[in-house]
């Protein structure tokens, strides 16, 4: 599996290719603003029918990592829904799939902005989850220290021999990490940009994903 | 000689004037369907459109919309608006005459719906937006003629097909309504009749005097042209002299960037500080109509413009035309020196200045095609889907509709003559549906067929929508740029979002004529300082960039076959003789390869001679060959003549580069992932109202809810690749940016007679391309090898190398 290593708080974690957060001692695998449903959505809100298979794809991606991973527990850090509606009108096909990705392990939905209601799907549903030390929360706490989150689907831009490579990003410093955005449907904002580089302290780092995830000084 | 209304004889008598044969010949032809007039600039062509209207209206009295007038520019329709206003007031006919653009007033806008004009001038897309309306009936009740002007430019685009399908709706609502075309000169005029005219009606074509032959040469310079570069910067007190001695000089460019490098040379050249003005399209709106009425008024001793200014807009009393850089385009040319001396019978005068060696070449065979009369063209393609697919979304907002119906009156714009009612099908269900293979959208239709056997709109809010998003120009993403602290002072113009990701502060560029810093980006508008700069460094906003016709390449490479070259100026023959013996010159007929060695990389240098756009795809598709040969291919840049490409390792054998059978196999697939048809894509997909421009409220912070289009078209290529738009963005690429055709053509031409020189350095003829802009990355393995170096060298640099 295509990763990279790195210690947060003392912990050991990997940056997974796909955007996925995977921490080895306590077998829990965290993927952050799946979006899905997010073409019904549009439709629903008459904003054009986008090819409807991005819930699929997302799908495809997290079973992927499922299996060759083999986590005990799995954190949703919230938008994984892209409205409640979407979550209702998910397919009886999906619904069946995320079941059985769910069979034998611990699964918690945590509330997202997008998804804040009660969805009637199996698993727990949490606004936020602490575990050995680290908090995972959708939207990161300014104050808090050893915190997961996602929301800003953060990516990073760097230039190389007069090319500029644009990726979706983990950030990382001594007091937290944003994750990016695994949903398919899902855009991103820039390390740059206001909200999240406020964030972010004066050492953070990009880890950007791609098939080699790859590590810099975070671009502000 | 039929008979025009005594007021009108009159008035013009007492100008002195007389008509002119092509004026009286369209005033006989008043009650044709459709007729197309071509004339060249000055010829009274606005006139000859109207003169059958104020005739009429003279006449009868008439209530409501009597003659609609389109046009490509929204000045255009103000300048018109004006030369009308005068012989009318003058003889003092009761007729009203307004214009309606997006600069429009929303009340005097709604007025027009209510009680329209007599003459009503307009734009396609504005027009498309009155059809959209459930009052359009109202509206056009009574509509007599339609004026198309400019309707050479408006064939080239997907502006002129949007045009030609809401005649064919006004036509359904107006059945007696009769076309006209006012057209410049162009090489297939059945061409452009077919395109106007009701299918199957038949169209007379009328073509006026075209006057004398051009008094047209190339510029001659104290300074010799560079190798390379497109700033003609050498040429700037020659030019300065010119416009000293006219009265006033228009100078074109082909593109944006390289007309903000020359009036920022012409400003330091400028010692008696004469009146110069600048406009382009990125140009900010309030800064070109200030330039545009100072030029009216006759206050501007030139002006340095873009294809902004190609339209016929009557600026005055122009006298001297420039073309800086290689014209590109016989036809082009020619429709630009019209712009020259308005008096009809006069030739218009005009120097060509090339920027660098290689356009000196491509003048002078310009300077020969124009003397020909050969002009160049390619034939117009079956109209596009996408914007079929738009138009059904504009009916569908207008009111219910039978599909039967739509279809005949679809199927009966000249564009879409061939539409067969499968393809109308699959443009109705993808509006209807999206039209995936995967069923989904059951519940969330956009649109709906009802009981009664006519379709309509899901939800009527979406109406809205559609309107808002309606248009086919395709602004690629711009962003403002604004002076930092001058609390919303205007905006100096836009630049692409591309360029503007590009720039760390304190890089400087030049904008509208200054030197400015950036500072930073805030709330999407690029926040700038003044800067006292010498050197900029060069906004990159592309403007459009045209591939030189075939015609024009076909006589270069005659050319070089010459043993020497009397009709070249002698630097020129001299750099072609120093290529000739350090490497070759291309021929017609076989292909010239040459590979070499620059600043540590390998350098492959292939000599097409297919014209930008077929040398980019060529590109894309030898880098690909590469990358599976293991040569590493960093990227590319195309000109129109050659592709460079760079990489870590040399070219040896090029055989298996250049198989047509194994490039035509591999098309689909090799371009399947690529930028040009990702972009293709983004501009199909916002035509055919699959992505919306523009949302009721747009909201710009919200930037992590956006995704890039890029992905919609990774999805459908998994999932759906032979969804509606997926065929819709290979027929467009393969036409436009792809331009495959050109690429079979040279591969035909030259079959096995490839030559692959290996030089120890960089050639004569590849220089300049090393110094091009728009340089393509290819995303293969070398860019995974460069992001872990880059990587480890930053991480080295800041001390951050241990996380943790």
């Amino acid at each position: 599996m295509n990763g990279l290593n790195f210690t947060f708080r003392g912990t050991p974690l990997t940056a997974l290719e796909s955007g996925a957060l995977w921490w080895p001692e306590q077998r829990l695998l965290s993927v952050s603003d799946l979006h899905l449903g997010k073409s019904e959505r549009y439709a629903r809100l008459g904003r054009g029918t986008l090819p409807p298979y991005e819930t699929q794809d997302t799908l495809i991606r997290l079973t992927e990592d499922l299996e060759r991973t083999q986590p005990s527990v799995v954190i949703c850090l919230g938008d994984s829904f892209d409205d409640t509606a979407a979550a209702h009108a998910l397919d009886e096909e999906h619904r069946l799939w995320i079941a059985k990705l769910q069979a034998g392990r611990q699964w918690y939905w945590i509330e997202g902005n997008h998804d804040p209601g009660p969805v009637e799907m199996s698993g727990s549903h949490v606004a936020e989850l602490t575990l050995e030390g680290l908090t995972f929360r959708h939207i990161a706490d300014p104050d808090a220290t050893g915190e997961v989150s996602g929301h800003y689907h953060p990516k990073a831009r760097i230039r190389m021999r007069g090319r500029t490579l644009t990726r979706p990003a983990f950030l990382v410093d001594d007091r937290r990490i944003i994750q990016p955005a695994y949903g398919t449907y899902t855009g991103g904002l820039r390390s740059e940009d206001a909200p999240v580089c406020d964030l972010m302290g004066r050492d953070s780092r990009a880890i950007l994903v791609g098939s080699t995830p790859c590590l810099v000084p975070m671009p502000r | 000689m039929p008979t025009l209304p005594p007021q009108l004889t009159d008035w013009f008598t007492s100008r002195g004037w007389s008509i002119h044969p092509h004026q009286s010949a369209m005033l006989a032809k008043a009650h044709q369907l459709a007729t197309l007039l071509i004339a060249p600039t000055g010829g009274g062509k606005t006139m000859a459109g109207f003169l059958p209207t104020l005739a009429e209206l003279a006449e009868h009295e008439h209530q409501g919309l009597h003659t609609l007038y389109v046009s490509p520019l929204k000045a255009l329709a103000a300048d018109i608006r004006r030369n009308l206003r005068t012989p009318v007031d003058e003889i003092g006919l009761p007729i009203r005459i307004e214009d309606r653009t997006g600069d429009t007033s929303a009340t005097q806008k709604k007025r027009q719906r209510a009680d329209p004009p007599h003459i009503l001038l307009t734009t396609p897309e504005s027009l498309a937006l009155l059809t959209s309306y459930e009052d359009a009936p109202h509206m056009f009740a009574g509509l007599k003629r339609v004026v198309v002007d400019e309707i050479h430019a408006l064939a080239e685009s997907k502006r002129g097909d949007q045009l030609m399908l809401a005649l064919a709706r006004l036509q359904t609502l107006c059945p007696d309504l009769r076309r006209v075309g006012l057209s410049a000169t162009v090489e297939d005029p059945q061409a452009i009749a077919q395109f106007l005219a009701r299918h199957p009606d038949p169209c007379d074509i009328l073509m006026a005097d075209p006057g004398p032959d051009p008094d047209i040469c190339m510029l001659e310079t104290e300074e010799m042209p560079p190798w390379a570069g497109g700033g003609a910067a050498y040429a700037i007190p020659a030019v300065m002299d010119q416009i000293k001695a006219h009265k006033t000089t228009l100078i074109f460019h082909n593109t944006r960037a390289q007309a903000e490098i020359f009036f920022h040379n012409l400003w330091l050249a400028n010692d008696e500080a004469l009146p110069i003005g600048i406009h382009h399209g990125s140009l900010d709106r309030q800064q070109r109509e200030r330039v545009e009425a100072a030029m009216v008024r006759g206050d501007l001793r030139a002006i340095v413009c873009t294809g902004s200014l190609d339209l016929g807009i009557d600026w005055g009393d122009v006298d001297l035309v420039i073309q800086i850089g290689a014209p590109k385009n016989v036809k082009r040319l020619v429709q630009r020196i019209g712009r020259a001396n308005h008096q009809y019978n006069a030739p218009s005068k005009a120097f060509l200045v090339p920027a660098n060696r290689f356009e000196v070449v491509e003048c002078v065979v310009a300077l020969e095609a124009v003397k020909d009369h050969a002009l160049d063209g390619e034939p117009r393609g079956d109209g596009p889907r996408d914007v079929l697919c738009q138009h059904i979304l504009v009916a569908a907002a207008a009111g219910p509709f039978v599909a039967n119906d739509l279809y005949a009156e679809m199927s009966s714009a000249g564009p879409y003559a061939g539409l067969s009612r499968e393809r109308f099908d699959a443009c109705l269900e993808f509006c209807a549906t999206g039209g995936y293979a995967l069923r989904a959208y059951d519940r969330w239709q956009r649109l709906m067929l009802r009981p009664d056997g006519r379709w309509q709109l899901r939800d009527p809010r979406s109406a809205a929508r559609i309107r808002i998003n309606l248009g086919t120009i395709q602004d690629t993403d711009t962003l403002k740029v604004r002076l930092k602290r001058s609390r919303g002072g205007k905006p100096l113009g836009e630049v692409e979002e591309a360029f503007a990701a590009s720039l760390t502060p304190g890089d400087t560029f030049l904008i509208g004529g200054q030197i400015v810093r950036y500072e930073g980006l805030r709330e999407m508008t690029v926040e700038v300082s003044r800067n006292a700069a010498k050197k900029p460094k060069i906004a990159t906003f592309s403007g459009t960039k045209f591939a030189t016709s075939t015609q024009l390449s076909t006589r270069i490479l005659d050319m070089f076959a010459q043993a020497d070259w009397p009709q070249l100026p002698g630097h020129t023959a001299d750099w072609l003789t120093l290529q000739r013996r350090t490497s070759a010159l291309p021929q017609r007929g076989r292909l010239l390869i040459e590979s070499f060695p620059h600043n540590g990389q390998e350098h492959t240098c292939v000599y097409g001679f297919s014209g930008r756009n077929a040398q980019q795809t060529l590109g894309l598709l030898v880098t690909k060959r590469m990358e599976e040969l293991g040569l590493h291919p960093l990227g590319f840049v195309a000109t129109d003549y050659a592709t460079l490409i760079w990489g870590l390792d040399p070219l040896t054998d090029p055989g298996p580069l250049f198989q047509i059978d194994a490039l035509r196999e591999g098309l689909d697939t090799w371009l399947a992932g690529n930028a040009v048809m990702k972009r293709t894509f983004r501009g199909c997909a916002t035509v055919a109202g699959l992505i919306e421009r523009n949302t009721p409220s747009t909201r710009k912070s919200g930037r992590q809810a956006t995704f890039s289009s890029d992905i919609l078209y990774d999805t459908l290529l998994k999932y759906d690749p032979d969804h509606l738009l997926m065929q819709i963005t290979r027929e467009e690429a393969m036409r436009g940016l792809v331009d495959f055709g050109r690429i079979e053509e040279m591969i035909a031409r030259v079959g096995t007679r490839i030559d692959l020189r290996r030089l120890e350095r960089v050639s004569p003829l590849a220089a300049p391309l090393l110094l091009e802009v728009g340089k393509v990355p290819v995303k293969g393995s070398a860019e995974e090898k460069l992001l872990q170096e880059e990587s480890m060298r930053l991480m080295d640099m800041s001390g951050l190398t241990q996380l943790g």
